[in-house]
């Protein structure tokens, strides 16, 4: 069934999916692992303990895409700080929280966006330009998680910060220039809901 | 991500000062890990991050993911900081927005 993953007998699941619909996640997920970046320490390097113990940023991330990936860990709604001197506390622990979780959240992020690339590149082709994409249950957990990052990274593009504004993006015009990337939203949110349901334990 | 709370002095002078050190600074208060509510992440995602990591029923990951959704945030689980920063990172490794904090209640 197109652009509904179902589950494999023994465990993971399979999808159908045309030549466009490959190159569209291909190029998303190529997107996301540039926006990742090799992050600071990731550069590849001789020495892998250094590596192994390179500390993150301090700062949260400039960009609201990966602002919305690596959110601060003390501070968000409802956990507003009370005085001046606990906001500068929340800061300070947000800081040394990313400088700690940083460097691994962007390399799990990574690797699941290079799993899903690497899938659909062995994708053996039907001759008529589609594919049935066959994952394994671990692949399923990673195209999972990726699927999850490219949605939230499209969302924070489009704006969705709220509900209503998900209603809004089904009534877009069709000459509006979002449209395309809408169409995209909408589309893998079908491919990962059903993806879910073949997990569920 | 250890916190140690401070090393322990190379020289002790007074055995006071010692027992000052691992006097831990703050109070015995457990720190909860909240879930807010996105408008992105899918609910049946949600629900399976709740089962899958933390390990939760059905019945109650459908629970909490209901809160999130309609109060705008959930306590999704509590113990010590440290455990607490291991689960709002892994949330964050799932995409949840997820935060931690010391329980008023």
């Amino acid at each position: 069934m197109p652009g509904h993953f179902e589950p494999l007998p023994g465990g993971g699941a399979a999808v159908a999916l045309d030549e466009v619909e490959i190159s569209i996640i291909r190029s998303l997920a190529v997107q996301l692992l540039e926006l990742i970046g090799p992050g600071p320490g990731g550069e590849a390097s001789d020495d892998p303990l250094a590596e192994l113990f390179a500390e993150g940023p301090s700062e949260p991330p400039t960009d609201p895409v990966l602002k919305r990936l690596f959110p601060d860990a003390y501070s968000g709604p409802g956990v507003e700080a009370t005085s001046p001197e606990q906001a500068e506390q929340q800061r300070a622990y947000s800081s040394e929280f990313r400088r700690f979780t940083e460097n691994d959240l962007r390399a799990g992020k990574r690797e699941n966006a290079l799993v899903v690339i690497r899938s659909l590149d062995s994708l053996a082709a039907d001759g008529k330009g589609g594919a049935v994409l066959k994952l394994a249950p671990e692949e399923s957990k990673q195209w999972l998680g990726s699927l999850n990052d490219l949605r939230l990274a499209i969302g924070s593009r489009l704006d969705v910060v709220d509900e209503e504004d998900t209603d809004l993006l089904y009534r877009l015009p069709d000459d509006d220039p979002r449209k395309p990337m809408v169409m995209a939203y909408l589309w893998l949110g079908g491919l990962q809901e059903t993806l879910v349901e073949t997990l569920m334990p | 991500m250890g916190r140690v709370t401070a090393p322990a002095p190379l020289e002790t002078e007074k055995t006071e000062s010692a027992e000052e050190v691992f006097a831990v600074p703050e109070p015995d208060v457990p720190w909860v890990t909240i879930v807010h509510n996105d408008p992105v992440n899918l609910m049946s995602y949600v629900a399976y991050v709740f089962q899958t990591y933390f390990g939760y029923s059905k019945d109650k990951a459908t629970k909490l993911m209901m809160d999130v959704h309609h109060k705008g945030r959930a306590v999704v689980s509590s113990g010590t900081r440290e455990e607490m920063e291991r689960d709002v990172q892994a949330m964050h490794g799932y995409g949840l927005w997820a935060t931690l904090q010391h329980d008023r209640n």
